[in-house]
């Protein structure tokens, strides 16, 4: 009795803490499926943090999923599926920020440090070899003084 | 009593520290031996109280003494033992302490090992870790006392958040902090170099086995939080780009670039003020992370409960300690004089690329996790940036350096001859080439860049091991020799080629795991069979456990595996009465060749349970490839040059004879 109460209690508090994809939402077209699997790893959870709606147990997400499937079965190409849920959630949904002027900074900052630091390093090489090397090695008087006596030592 | 004792302790360290932030600095500049001497003994005795406070928080997590708030709030009488030490670190209040007890005891260290620093250098380097001392001991003093009473005392303790009662946090905060607070040597060091005026390969000397045992424990944090993420979380990921987990990552990257810089101005006094700036940056970027797991500016899983005044706090020491070093250095860098010259197509050259890509991924990383906070609070739009995009930009990066690795190790320092390191890589390349076509033919599906992918890791393994083979002349010569050959080159070499490796298989694993996978979602009752990648699951039981502080739901399976033998695996969901939260914890046949990971979901009216199943080829190989990269850090420290330390005098070293074997 004591372990059909404990059981019972388990179901019961546990309700809403599944993972991500049910058995229910799964499209019987395998091909389907996986697309609405790879469209849901680019839309985020709303009411999550930073989990995108194939990972998380939220009643949103599954409404989301859902809502993804149900596109697809209808003919939806894979755009068309997201333009959809970004005309109803807003552009906070995805998690792969379209690029657009408010967005630049954050796609080509990566690139474009490559680039200036690259064409830099380039730079000081090729000034480099314009000086020849041995300016720099140049001796100071103690320097200078310390190496004759040890040329003078080795003569000796 | 015992917490009180804990807090007086932190008021008397933090009182000495501040002596320890001025008086040796005095010393340097009248020359006076004995103030600058001061700063070692301030050091240790800094780290005995400070030691003694974390003792004392210690032990009122293990008599529960729940009139202290924060073991109130953290524990429970029933929990483990050993999550009750562990729960001491599982909190913003504990595991500031925990950070802090580690940066005391690296000054500790500084100041033991520290002997034959140059006197105004150690002195120097001290004070400024004082600095830094001060000011977090101000921190958790003014904002986050562990050891605030609550009147009247409760009768019991609201227990740990559950997902932290696993051994995997045990180790993962102090991993973490061990790199995070290692990298403030680096830090001081730098600054000590910037107000001293002086810098030179010596330095580098002094200051790389410090980087190298931050980086080998960053390394084993990271990896280690991972796999934590990975069998705790139940969802089979093993990185999520969160912004928790990308605060540990960006220091890693820019302690990676410094790591490989200070060997360029160790060997040949290049890339100084290169090297200088890295330094402050890993720190910087540090305490960045810091900054956001506690200041609530992010949400994520891994945030500690958070207040506004807080993240202020940290706010403040972040732009005191980065803003004022960053001054420093555009103010004395210029005047430091620039060493040795060499061309692109050499060792120096190589690292330089290295530095190059290394801080570029740091940057996208770090611009990815800021810029929707620096949008939000400037136009008021809201943008998501999430994993896909960190692949779209941090992939373009990352492939480039792993085809190039292979070839750094392999040319000569000043002017390398990139022809003769190709002909040397020859055989690598072939293996590479053949084993991605060969799994090309055998694995039919997944995308075609999956025996890329694996050649690319097949190309850094047998490359970082070309080198030592190179070296050893195995083919030229018979195999003795070229064994003991091997076996006598510097234990740098065998860590580089380990290091190397490491990515290599860390590669394997990601390939493996995200090309590969296959997964099951559907409802199972007793007696139902599944197959999956060759393997035969069948559900046989299904049960309710009570563990010492929370109620399971435990399902048995058993598992044929493609090689006929038969294994049992238990999967469950928790219930934690305390905290009134539940966890999964995942059911796993731990292989090299893959994982089968199983966890459980809703369960039905009928007795049957929603039940996942994925098999994830070669996952392991992401965190032995990590411990590979750690394993190589730790042979590179234990090299002889490291460990002689650098030498006193160029008469001293004359004087023993002994000649630091050149790389």
């Amino acid at each position: 009795m004591g372990r059909t109460l404990a059981v019972l209690f388990l179901v019961l508090t546990m309700a809403g803490t599944a993972f991500a994809v049910q058995p229910d939402e799964v499209l019987d077209d395998p091909a389907l499926e996986a697309r609405a699997r790879s469209i849901s790893a680019e839309l985020r959870c709303l009411v999550c943090q930073n989990q995108s709606i194939d990972d998380s147990d939220a009643e949103l997400a599954r409404d989301l999923r859902v809502l993804v499937r149900e596109r697809l079965v209808a003919g939806d190409s894979d755009d068309d599926v997201i333009d959809y849920v970004v005309s109803r959630y807003g552009e906070f949904v995805l998690l792969r920020p379209v690029m657009g002027t408010h967005t630049a900074v954050l796609w080509f900052a990566a690139p474009v440090l490559f680039l200036v630091g690259f064409i830099g390093i380039l730079t000081v090489f090729v000034r480099r070899r314009r000086v020849p090397a041995t300016v720099a090695a140049e001796l100071t008087a103690e320097e200078r003084a310390r190496l004759d006596a040890l040329l003078k030592e080795r003569d000796h | 009593m015992i917490a009180e004792l804990g807090h007086y302790a932190l008021v008397l360290a933090l009182a000495l520290s501040l002596v320890q932030s001025t008086v040796p600095l005095l010393g340097v500049r009248r020359g006076d031996a004995r103030l600058m001497a001061l700063a070692g003994s301030t050091s240790t005795v800094i780290f005995a109280l400070v030691l003694v406070s974390f003792g004392a928080l210690t032990t009122l997590y293990l008599q529960s003494d729940f009139s202290v708030v924060n073991v109130f709030e953290n524990s429970h009488s029933a929990k483990p033992l050993i999550y009750k030490i562990s729960g001491v670190w599982g909190n913003h209040e504990g595991s500031m302490l925990l950070w802090i007890l580690i940066l005391v005891l690296f000054s500790a260290l500084v100041a033991l090992f520290g002997a034959n620093l140059p006197a105004t250098l150690r002195a120097t380097v001290l004070a400024v870790q004082g600095w830094i001392i001060a000011t977090f001991l101000l921190f958790i003093l003014a904002t986050s006392n562990p050891f605030a009473r609550l009147d009247p005392a409760p009768f019991e303790g609201r227990d740990l958040n559950p997902l932290l009662q696993d051994p995997g946090l045990a180790a993962h905060p102090p991993l973490l902090y061990l790199g995070y607070v290692g990298f403030s040597i680096a830090f001081s060091f730098a600054i000590a170099a910037l107000i001293l005026g002086r810098i030179d390969a010596a330095w580098a000397r002094w200051v790389r086995p410090w980087v190298l045992t931050a980086w080998i424990f960053l390394t084993l944090g990271i990896s280690m939080g991972s796999y934590w993420a990975y069998y705790e979380l139940g969802w089979g990921g093993w990185w999520f780009w969160d912004p928790v987990e990308n605060a540990s990552f960006m220091p890693w990257l820019a302690g990676t670039a410094l790591l490989h810089s200070a060997i360029v101005m160790e060997k040949r006094e290049a890339l100084k003020v290169w090297t200088l700036l890295l330094a402050i940056l890993t720190f910087a970027l540090s305490l960045l992370g810091t900054f956001l797991v506690r200041s609530g500016v992010l949400t994520s899983v891994h945030a500690f409960a958070t207040d506004p005044a807080r993240g202020v706090f940290i706010l403040a020491i972040m732009v005191a300690f980065v803003g004022g070093a960053l001054a420093l250095y555009a103010w004395r860098a210029p005047s430091l004089k620039q060493g040795g010259i060499f061309a692109p197509i050499s060792r120096e050259g190589t690292l330089v690329l290295n530095n190059l890509f290394l801080s570029t991924m740091c940057a996208a990383v770090l611009v990815g996790t800021l810029y929707p906070l620096a949008l939000e609070a400037v136009t008021d739009e809201k943008i998501s940036v999430g994993p896909p995009f960190f692949n779209a930009t941090f992939a373009p990066l990352a492939i480039p350096l792993f085809v190039l690795i292979p070839f750094g190790p392999m040319l000569a320092w000043k002017r390398g001859d990139l022809n003769g390191a190709a002909q040397r890589l020859l055989a690598a390349a072939a293996i590479a080439a053949v084993g991605g076509a060969m799994a090309a033919s055998l694995v039919q599906k997944g995308p075609w860049l999956a025996p890329v992918g694996l050649a690319l890791g097949l190309w850094l393994i047998v490359g970082a091991f070309s080198e030592i083979a190179s070296r050893a002349k195995v083919l030229q010569e018979p195999l003795s020799v070229a064994w003991a050959r091997a076996k006598g080159l510097p234990r740098s070499a065998w860590g580089t080629a380990f290091a190397h490796a490491g990515v290599g298989v860390l590669v394997l694993g990601v390939v493996g795991e995200t090309a590969w996978k296959t997964e099951f979602i559907g409802v199972m009752g007793p007696g139902d069979r599944i197959e999956i990648s060759d393997h035969a699951v069948t559900l046989t039981d299904i049960r309710a456990e009570r563990g010492p502080n929370f109620q399971d739901q435990v399902v048995t399976f058993s598992v044929v595996r493609p090689n006929g033998a038969r294994l049992p695996v238990s999967a469950s969901k928790r219930f934690y009465p305390a905290r009134q939260m539940p966890t999964t914890e995942a059911g796993m046949i731990e292989r090299l060749s893959g994982d089968l990971y199983v966890t459980l979901g809703e369960p039905q009216d009928d007795g049957k349970i929603v039940v996942r199943v994925f098999y994830k080829p070669q996952v392991n190989l992401i965190w032995i490839g990590s411990l590979i990269m750690a394993l190589g850090g730790v042979l590179s420290l234990s090299d002889r040059r490291l460990r002689v330390g650098a030498p006193r005098s160029a008469k001293a070293h004359r004087a023993t004879g002994h000649v630091a074997p050149a790389e």
